[in-house]
């Protein structure tokens, strides 16, 4: 099957909402939560949650990197920016999500150097063109951009580039399912797990859940007819009373995961605690450079002036991540909150909540 | 500067207008006419399928063509950054020639300011705009419910061209801009579909942005994503960089609303153009509030709203 069509083919994805809709429980609500930014955004994006009865809810999770960094971090980016002898490298998303005084793109306009990538590799490029300067990149994202930002770091250190830095805030999603259950406010009766960081992590790492908290999972893909067969399957195992992982990604995602990826995390990370924004702290939830790696550590080698972080104005962000609000539960949604004028980053990530709510289906 | 024009403008565009190099052209023309204006800064000036001077030509002429008035003079300014490679001018007004010859309308004036090297991104470009309403009035009547949608061709293309060879991204896919002078598509359209009630070109913002313009506040605008074109490499690329063909800039693509017993009329003639192959039929007015709502591929319904943020600067 091909992925841009086979896998988005409307009558298979009309069968599937019927054998949803075959095996729902009819005497309650189940609410299943998606945890990754990507699945929330196709999920909106193809009008998916319509083809389902009302007893299967679907909530978004904290899936969305740049939502869960705390605005501590985007403070110290955009300190950093200001510093006249560094240039930051950024994924596109990052550059307006408000920080304490003011936002990425915000520096920018007033003369700092912030650029857009659309990969590590190219601030790696950036660092060997401009020796005078300083190359910051942002390094947010779950497993799956982790290898991506190990690979760069190791590429420019084999250059001799010591003028490349990151600035991490990878965080590892796990543990994030382990402290969302363990909250219970959101209710949970099953996972829908993300794609491709389990591509990267493979799938044991999940069992804990249906072991530990008898939650179903399913891993699935990001095409309509991925997203729709793992809610098939989470509902086969609700009404089975059964729960395991299960894998509805198996073309991409195999058991032992990308054996390659994690030997390259392994050797340039370690496993800290961390914070999330919404969600607290949450032990071994987050990636640090090994010490070997201080000197290309931004955090470490580039001290800077961080304003005193204050908190969003009337965001209910935290609640949204943890799936115990929705969007349209937000006063702000829409009002004083919008893509162009976020209050938070779940407004202007590419794959916010809100964000996603606002632009496919806002009324 | 005398030499710059002499040389460069006056003889690429050769016209008579022109020639005379009065302070003003003068024109004649019966009836009511439309005008319209456009700046261009376009980077990198150079892309696959056009550059800044086809584009200036192309979207001035097209914002008149959709009006149903036909382009008849442009005016063309250029602001010169100093040290600009006169061999990059003179391909940039080589290329301006060649598109009014294409689009049968005359440059009739211009100016030149040449700035210092840092004022100005090497070049920006104005053209301005007069065609003539052969008909009297501008192809423009209120919607209904029950008319049709109707688009030219694949969306999506020039705006990726645009950022591919501006971010120089190492993307295998034949991207290349579909920038190209509507007039006399238009005009078909005009002839087959006498009672055409909106056409405008989908450049900034793409087919959302034209959509939610044209919808008015009674009404819907319902479309399917399985009608609309995109070609494979378009819908790839912009898989892979998280933008949505919908919202791309086109500088080829025109949106026409026509009453629903002349739509086919009008596919029919359009495919009969080379601008026009593949028209297509891609939703219909209903009754509503203002909404433009899309059916995905997926089968359920989504809501297209106008764009929401500049994605692609200076991509014309």
């Amino acid at each position: 099957m091909r992925h841009l069509s086979e896998y988005r083919d409307r009558r298979l994805v009309e069968k599937l909402a019927s054998a949803i809709s075959g095996i729902a429980p009819a005497d309650r609500v189940v609410t299943l939560m998606e945890v990754c930014g990507t699945h929330t955004m196709a999920i909106a994006r193809f009008g998916l949650k319509q083809l389902l009865p009302a007893s299967v809810r679907l909530i978004s999770g904290p899936g969305c990197p740049v939502c869960v960094t705390p605005k501590e971090y985007v403070d110290r980016a955009v300190a950093l920016a200001r510093r006249p002898d560094v240039v930051v490298a950024t994924f596109g998303d990052m550059m307006r999500v408000p920080g304490s005084e003011g936002d990425l793109a915000t520096a920018r306009a007033e003369g700092a150097d912030v650029h857009v990538v659309y990969s590590p590799l190219e601030a790696v490029e950036a660092a060997a063109a401009a020796p005078d300067k300083k190359i910051v990149f942002l390094a947010v994202g779950f497993e799956t951009t982790a290898p991506a930002t190990a690979t760069a770091l190791r590429v420019a250190r084999s250059r001799g580039l010591n003028n490349f830095y990151l600035l991490v805030a990878h965080k590892l999603i796990p543990p994030a399912l382990g402290a969302l259950v363990e909250d219970g406010s959101a209710g949970l009766d099953g996972f829908l797990l993300p794609a491709h960081v389990s591509a990267v992590i493979g799938t044991a790492v999940y069992e804990f859940l249906p072991r530990r908290y008898n939650i179903p999972c399913v891993i699935a893909g990001f095409e309509p007819v991925d997203i729709m067969a793992g809610i098939y399957m989470l509902l086969r195992q609700i009404r089975a009373g059964a729960a395991r992982v299960e894998n509805e990604y198996a073309r991409v995602v195999r058991a032992g995961g990308n054996v390659a990826a994690q030997r390259l995390l392994a050797e340039v990370y370690a496993v800290t605690d961390t914070a999330w924004r919404g969600l607290g702290p949450i032990p071994g939830s987050g990636l640090v450079l090994r010490e070997e790696f201080a000197p290309w550590d931004a955090a470490r080698a580039l001290p800077v002036d961080v304003p005193a972080t204050r908190p969003d104005a009337g965001c209910i962000c935290g609640a949204v991540l943890t799936g115990t609000k929705s969007p349209a539960d937000c006063p702000q949604f829409g009002v004083r909150c919008t893509p162009r004028a976020p209050l938070g980053p779940c407004m202007v990530s590419s794959e916010g909540t809100c964000a996603a709510a606002y632009v496919y289906a806002y009324e | 500067m005398r030499e710059l024009i002499n040389e460069v403008f006056a003889r690429r565009f050769g016209n008579e207008l022109l020639a005379a190099l009065d302070d003003a052209a003068s024109l004649n023309a019966a009836g009511p006419l439309a005008f319209t204006t456009d700046a261009f800064v376009v980077k990198p000036l150079f892309f696959p399928g056009g550059d800044i001077g086809k584009l200036a030509v192309c979207g001035t002429v097209n914002d008149l063509a959709v009006m149903g008035a036909t382009p008849k003079w442009l005016s063309a300014s250029f602001i010169i950054a100093e040290g600009l490679d006169e061999e990059v001018l003179t391909r940039v007004v080589m290329s301006m020639a060649a598109a009014a010859d294409e689009a049968h309308v005359l440059v009739a004036c211009g100016d030149t300011k040449v700035v210092a090297a840092g004022d100005a991104d090497e070049l920006f470009v104005t053209t301005s705009g007069i065609g003539v309403y052969e008909d009297g009035k501008p192809a423009r009547a209120p919607l209904a419910a029950g008319d049709k949608v109707i688009i030219n061709g694949p969306v999506g293309a020039h705006g990726l061209a645009v950022l591919v060879a501006r971010e120089a991204l190492k993307l295998e896919a034949p991207l290349v801009s579909d920038c190209a002078p509507l007039g006399s598509l238009c005009a078909a359209i005009k002839r087959a579909a006498p009672g055409v009630k909106f056409m405008r070109d989908a450049t900034r913002g793409g087919l959302a942005a034209v959509l939610n313009e044209a919808v008015p506040p009674n009404l819907n605008i319902v479309i399917d994503e399985k009608e609309m074109p995109v070609d494979e490499a378009v819908a790839a690329a912009a898989e892979i960089l998280g933008l949505d063909p919908l919202t791309i800039a086109n500088e080829g693509k025109v949106v026409a609303v026509v009453p629903a017993a002349e739509a086919s009329a009008a596919v029919d003639a359009m495919r009969a153009h080379p601008l026009g192959r593949r028209a297509a039929i891609i939703g219909e007015v209903v009754a509503g509030a203002g909404r433009v709502l899309m059916k995905t591929a997926a089968a359920g319904t989504r809501v297209v709203n106008m764009p929401v943020a500049d994605q692609l600067p200076r991509i014309c």
